[in-house]
């Protein structure tokens, strides 16, 4: 029972209409999550501009209260006092649409992520592949903010949004499938509680192609091919300014705090924990994948679009196709007793089909050899 | 859900749905049709949802949102001036008289149909008795496989057809 499911029962007991309390604790639970949602968006924004500036060896802002806590707050400001420009030929009303569009889908798939056993806005029995549709859904958005803008840059970054994420989606499913078998559930809730160890530990390969298939989704460094500055100026939010640009810029974090807290909930055994509460563990480990994306966002260079599919198709496709299978085969085979066991061949197979992989598929020199 | 809420959330659902179609036919840039083709989509999902059919409705949005509505773009982007969309053609009036006869017989049937309602309630974990019946024995596992390989088939199809020589 959740704690939504309480509220409606205590509301019920005070004598309130159906309707009143039917819908008197859904709004409240939307209003919780979009408000926390949008707090813990703007530290992740703090964090990442002194994170890269430490890694980048200077400073990052400093300057707007300790440490520069309310830089992002001044930022929001200034960006909401910027003008609002629309080009001439843009299709006005989905390019109005756009960044809306790129926005909700972010705070729908909070509705499912479990901060705690009770604290989950509904635990759907479908809330793993509910996720995967969901997000889903903002690549459309991307698109039609591409194609609205009637840009030229725009739209290439489109397409290879298009080409990207249909690419990306699939390995990241593959992998899902493989936690959604071992928990025998697909309902996150239950997903956290069958960790009794991390799935982590027990499908070190699943969860490396969920993270950077999810990085791709979300286009983060090194996928960021949308928004290429080198190559198409800023991608499909070129012609934004304003609060529309702000909106897609809040959508980029809250797709980075969305991935990293289904990482955490997959991967990570979610709020689980000794000593702490539940929910700040669940945001430690929320904070630590996001630290790790940060990282990969600091080191590592943009891959090229052939490179990106290559990866793709060639490299992640494959691997997660054998870690479904071997891990179906472990499900089957080894008993529930013997996890360590599965713990090292899965370690172990990890290790051998990165290092064959990488060296079927060299990505030396200016091109790709296969 | 109560009564009411579930009602006003069925008309909401059913007047975007309808609106939505039309917009498919009305609106003359293409690009646009298509966005009112996806937004019918999820309408439709979510009256699956009110239906209690909730991992039809994911899938409704997994499949047609996330994929055929990529197709459909892809697609457009292939097209020469998208924004005017086609002209009506030579043949309109055959075309209206056929859209106006479809529409009649869908009508009849749909009038004529004695709908009925299920009196056992619906089921609260919808997944394990879809897996078993797809996967499970006596299932629709042959069926499944069959899928699978057609679907094997057209994608090696597919290449053969596009490999360069």
């Amino acid at each position: 029972m959740t704690l939504l499911d309480e509220f409606q029962l205590f509301l019920k007991t005070l004598g309130w209409p159906d309707w009143a309390y039917y819908s008197v604790p859904a709004l409240t639970g939307i209003v919780i999550i979009v408000a926390a949602v949008l707090t813990i968006v703007i530290v992740f924004i703090w964090w990442e501009r002194r994170l890269l500036g430490r890694f980048q060896i200077r400073l990052g802002p400093n300057r707007c209260g300790p440490e520069g806590i309310f830089q992002p707050i001044a930022t929001a400001v200034k960006i909401l006092l910027k003008e609002d420009i629309v080009p001439a030929k843009a299709d006005k009303v989905v390019h109005f649409i756009a960044p809306i569009a790129v926005f909700v889908p972010v705070l729908m798939v909070f509705a499912v992520i479990p901060f705690d056993k009770a604290a989950i806005l509904v635990d759907l029995n479908v809330g793993a592949i509910y996720i995967i549709a969901i997000s889903s859904l903002s690549m459309l958005a991307i698109f039609m903010a591409a194609w609205a803008s009637c840009n030229k840059y725009s739209l290439i970054a489109g397409l290879r949004a298009i080409a990207q994420m249909v690419s990306y989606e699939l390995p990241v499913v593959m992998s899902l499938v493989g936690v959604a078998m071992m928990a025998s559930s697909l309902s996150m809730v239950k997903i956290v509680e069958a960790q009794t160890l991390p799935f982590i530990l027990l499908q070190p390969l699943g969860c490396l192609i969920f993270f950077l298939g999810s990085l791709a989704e979300m286009n983060r460094c090194p996928f960021d091919l949308l928004e290429a500055d080198s190559e198409i100026v800023a991608g499909y939010h070129t012609e934004y300014s304003g609060m529309k640009f702000a909106l897609f810029y809040l959508g980029e974090y809250g797709v980075a705090f969305v991935y990293a807290a289904v990482i955490t909930t997959l991967f990570l055994s979610g709020w689980q924990g000794p000593f702490l509460p539940p929910v700040l563990w669940f945001l430690i480990k929320v904070f630590l994948v996001f630290t790790l994306i940060l990282w990969m966002r600091a080191t590592l260079p943009r891959l090229r679009v052939d490179q990106l599919m290559t990866f793709a198709w060639k490299f992640m496709l494959p691997m997660s196709l054998i870690n479904l299978i071997v891990v179906a085969i472990e499900i089957l085979l080894v008993p529930a007793s013997l996890q360590w066991v599965m713990i090292v061949i899965n370690f172990g197979l990890a290790a051998v089909l990165i290092l064959l992989f990488s060296r079927m598929f060299t990505f030396g020199g200016g091109r790709v050899e296969v | 859900m109560p009564e009411i809420t579930y009602s006003i959330t069925f008309y909401l659902m059913a007047a975007i749905a309808v609106a939505a179609a039309l917009g498919v036919i009305i609106l003359r840039d293409v690009f646009r049709a298509a966005l009112s083709l996806i937004l019918l989509f999820m309408t439709v999902a979510g009256i699956y949802l009110l239906l209690h059919a909730d991992f039809l409705a994911i899938v409704q949005i997994l499949i047609y949102v996330g994929a055929i509505s990529v197709l459909i773009i892809v697609a457009i982007m292939l097209t020469r001036d998208a924004r005017q969309g086609q002209p009506l053609g030579k043949i309109k009036w055959v075309a209206g008289i056929v859209a106006l006869a479809l529409i009649g017989v869908i009508a009849w049937g749909v009038i004529n149909t004695a709908f009925y309602l299920s009196s056992t309630p619906p089921l609260e974990e919808t997944v394990k008795p879809l897996g078993n019946l797809l996967f499970g024995n006596p299932g629709y596992m042959l069926t499944s496989e069959i899928a699978a390989v057609l679907l094997l088939s057209a994608i090696l199809g597919a290449i053969a057809v596009i490999r360069e020589k």
